[in-house]
């Protein structure tokens, strides 16, 4: 295996000793023998975290599996409701940013600084394009009244305002862009460069969420006829009655669920819709949670890079981030395929 | 292997220390391109073939590769030490142990639901109706 080559290479060229003969570097910590211990301690801790992260996961992959294999049928239906083209395209955002985020640990390994800062500053670019994207579909089905099981009210016609919950989504984001510019021009005017370098990295970084909104509304423009032919292979599906009638037996009687639609598989799609949208919902919230602390991490990632923290012994932050970036972006290579390419 | 170009020194010339494996770029674009081909296939093998029960086979797989190239290769699992390979894998087994005993768990309880006469006839006989339930 590579790595058993690796250590004995180590042995070879005498750097087993550690760090003792050069400066023991402003980031070792004194408890570690040199780098290298700090170093493989830190990994075997980040691949500890991410085990913890899968098991977190796993228990809606669970949920999904077990709903999946007893009601087939309610998975094809509300597969319908999703937009392929847009999964794909925020697949292959989302793709995109991991080769970025692995090309920042290669820049950060080679002490090319300059290249570290650009290449997380694009993945937390391809993060907020993501999210962007993520939005305007959200939203999308908000506006249809598709909402998670309890609230699930589509009948074919548009309940709400798709944009006032897109402009409520878009709030945050744009506050952060806002505040992340004001604190660059004043990095700038009170004379920290390096922190104004930071923040308006940082603005431009955020402001990827409102080009993930354009590519998404922009897409909703050009396909607009499409997704009604879509809205309308689901229509027969839910009418209106049925969610009223089933809202408060719901309410009253929750576990019960899968027992009446075992009597009655016909009547109940409207509740069973809403299922399949509580796991979608929960499915891709929690990896956008995800992603948004990614977001944070990158941030902080991106300021050290800029102050130019990073050394050939001293990469560890940006490879950690980026197990976890790659982490996440191994969760949604399953989600994809599982809640949008169903049917 | 792509990645057997080892850059031996840093931007400033000095020497890499052992851990520092960095990947190089023909490795990270390949990888890349590898991904977005699978994404493709992935579709378009969804959205045109009629497979039936077995698509979700396909899918599965298809993401199982790439799942696996960015473990090999942005994730530097070709370099890491074996303990941390097998820790991560180990999440994956207890995953597995997890979804396979609930799967078999709920798929014993299918027939109690089924058996269950109705809602009502279950509230009179608790003791399948807890069955149900859980």
């Amino acid at each position: 295996m590579a790595t058993a080559e690796a250590a004995s290479a180590s042995e070879g060229h005498g750097s087993d000793g550690h760090g003792h003969d050069h400066d023991h570097g402003q980031f070792i910590a004194h408890h570690f023998t040199g780098p290298r211990q700090q170093y493989d301690s830190c990994k075997l801790g980040i691949w500890l975290f991410l085990v913890t992260e899968v098991l977190f996961f796993s228990g809606l992959f669970v949920a999904y599996t077990i709903y999946r294999y007893h009601h087939p049928e309610v998975f094809e239906e509300a597969s319908k409701f999703l937009d392929t083209r847009l999964g794909a395209l925020n697949t292959i955002v989302l793709l995109f940013s991991s080769l970025t985020m692995a090309w920042a640990v290669r820049a950060a390994q080679l002490e090319q600084r300059a290249v570290t800062t650009r290449s997380v500053l694009i993945t937390i670019f391809c993060a907020t394009v993501f999210l962007g994207v993520k939005a305007v579909e959200y939203s999308h089905k908000w506006g249809l009244g598709i909402f998670v099981a309890y609230f699930f009210k589509y009948d074919g016609a548009h309940h709400g305002d798709t944009n006032s919950y897109l402009t409520t989504l878009s709030i945050v984001p744009g506050i952060c862009v806002v505040v992340c510019a004001a604190l660059a021009g004043i990095g700038m005017a009170t004379g920290k460069p390096l922190s104004g370098k930071f923040w308006g990295a940082l603005a431009l970084g955020l402001g990827g969420y409102f080009a993930g909104v354009g590519l998404g509304v922009g897409y909703e423009a050009v396909f607009a006829s499409e997704g009604e032919s879509h809205a309308e292979a689901g229509d027969h599906a839910a009418p209106a009655e049925h969610a009223e009638g089933d809202a408060h037996t719901e309410a009253e009687h929750e576990h019960e669920s899968t027992e009446a639609l075992v009597m009655d598989p016909s009547s109940d799609e409207a509740r069973n819709l809403g299922l399949f949208f509580s796991i979608y919902y929960f499915m891709t919230g929690l990896h956008a949670f995800h992603i948004i602390a990614g977001v944070i991490a990158l941030a902080w990632i991106m300021n050290r890079s800029i102050q130019g923290h990073f050394r050939a012994d001293y990469f560890g932050p940006v490879d950690y981030v980026g197990l976890y970036w790659h982490l996440v972006d191994l969760i949604w290579i399953y989600l994809f395929p599982l809640l949008y390419l169903i049917g | 292997m792509a990645h057997d170009s080892h850059q031996q020194v840093s931007a400033e010339g000095t020497p890499l220390p052992s851990f520092n494996h960095p990947i190089s770029v023909t490795t990270l674009l390949a990888t890349f391109a590898a991904l977005v081909m699978f994404t493709i296939v992935t579709v378009v093998v969804a959205k045109s073939l009629p497979m039936g029960r077995f698509e979700i086979w396909v899918s599965l797989g298809i993401a199982t590769v790439k799942a696996l190239l960015v473990m090999l290769f942005f994730m530097h699992m070709l370099h890491d030490k074996p303990f941390n390979v097998l820790i991560f894998i180990s999440g994956f087994v207890f995953a597995a142990l997890f979804m396979g005993l609930t799967l078999s768990d709920s798929e014993h309880y299918q027939d109690d639901i089924r058996a269950a006469p109705s809602f009502e006839g279950a509230q009179t006989t608790p003791i399948l109706a807890r069955g149900a339930e859980e």
